[in-house]
C-alpha cells in the first residue's frame, strides 16, 4: 500500500449552497496531496450536470440563512431581511431572485463559482463517480453529465472508501 | 526577500489562494521561492497548514495594511 492520504466524499445535496462543501474540500485535499473521490448520489447528481443553472438556493424553511442584500450602502447591506415562510412560499420566482442575490454575494466576496471549483477539482484529478442507480431513478442520461464522470454503485464506492483516511457524508 | 515567482491572490477567498499557490508551485522547480499576496484573513493559518502538510517550506508570513505576504520555498 502506498502512503498517499485518501479522501472520499459522498455528495447528496442538489442546491447551490450545498454544492460548495464537497468541491471546496475535494479541491483543497487534492492540493494537499490527497487522492480524492466524490461519489454523487440522489440530488448530488445535479452538481455533475453540464448545465449548472439547476443549482439554486432556497431560503424557504431555512432559518439559518442570512438574507442580506449584495448591493447598496453599508447600512443597507447589513439589514437581515426576515421574511416569513408563508410570504416566501407565495411569491412567484422567490427562489430565483434569492439565487441571483446569492450568486452576487459570492462574487462580491471573491468566492469561486461552482463551475470554477468543479473544474479545479477535475484539473487536480479528483475522481467523480455518479451513482448509476439514481441516474436511472431520476431519468437522467449519461449525456446530461460532464465528461470524465464515471458511473458506478455502492460497491464501487466502497472499493475506494475502504482504503481512505477520511470519509465524509455531505 | 528574494523570490522567483509572484502570485497575486488579492480579493480571492478560501480555498482559491491555496489552490492557485499549489498550481504556481507545480510550475516551479525544487528550491525556488514563491511570493504570495493575499487579503483573506483565513489564509494565515491556511498557508501554515498547507506548508506543514505538503512539505513546502513557509519561509515567512507577514501582515501589513490588511494584506498578507507569504514566501514559500518549493520542496
Amino acid at each position: 500500500m502506498d502512503d498517499q492520504k485518501k479522501l472520499a466524499i459522498i455528495a447528496t445535496k442538489g442546491t447551490l449552497d450545498w454544492a460548495y462543501p464537497p468541491f471546496i474540500l475535494a479541491s483543497t485535499a487534492a492540493a494537499l496531496g490527497y487522492e480524492t473521490q466524490i461519489f454523487f448520489t440522489f440530488y448530488g447528481l445535479q452538481m455533475l450536470r453540464k448545465d449548472l443553472s439547476c443549482l439554486k438556493v432556497s431560503p424557504l424553511g431555512n432559518p439559518g440563512m442570512p438574507m442580506k442584500m449584495p448591493f447598496g450602502p453599508k447600512w443597507f447591506k447589513g439589514i437581515n431581511w426576515n421574511i416569513p415562510n408563508a410570504v416566501q412560499a407565495l411569491v412567484p420566482g422567490y427562489e430565483s431572485v434569492a439565487t441571483a442575490l446569492m450568486k452576487q454575494t459570492i462574487k462580491n466576496n471573491g468566492v469561486a463559482s461552482i463551475p470554477e471549483l468543479r473544474e479545479l477539482c477535475q484539473e487536480a484529478e479528483v475522481k467523480f463517480i455518479a451513482c448509476q442507480m439514481t441516474v436511472e431513478l431520476f431519468g437522467f442520461e449519461h449525456s446530461d453529465f460532464i465528461d470524465g464522470v464515471e458511473f458506478g454503485g455502492a460497491a464501487t464506492f466502497f472499493e475506494f472508501a475502504g482504503e481512505t483516511d477520511i470519509c465524509l457524508y455531505i | 526577500m528574494n523570490f522567483d515567482k509572484e502570485l497575486d491572490a488579492r480579493g480571492l477567498n478560501c480555498p482559491l489562494p491555496i489552490l492557485r499557490c499549489k498550481k504556481s508551485l507545480n510550475e516551479m522547480t525544487s528550491g525556488l521561492v514563491l511570493k504570495v499576496i493575499s487579503t483573506d484573513p483565513g489564509s494565515v493559518k491556511d498557508f501554515a497548514a498547507f506548508a506543514k502538510q505538503t512539505g513546502n517550506e513557509l519561509l515567512t508570513s507577514a501582515e501589513a495594511g490588511g494584506e498578507y505576504t507569504f514566501f514559500i520555498k518549493k520542496k
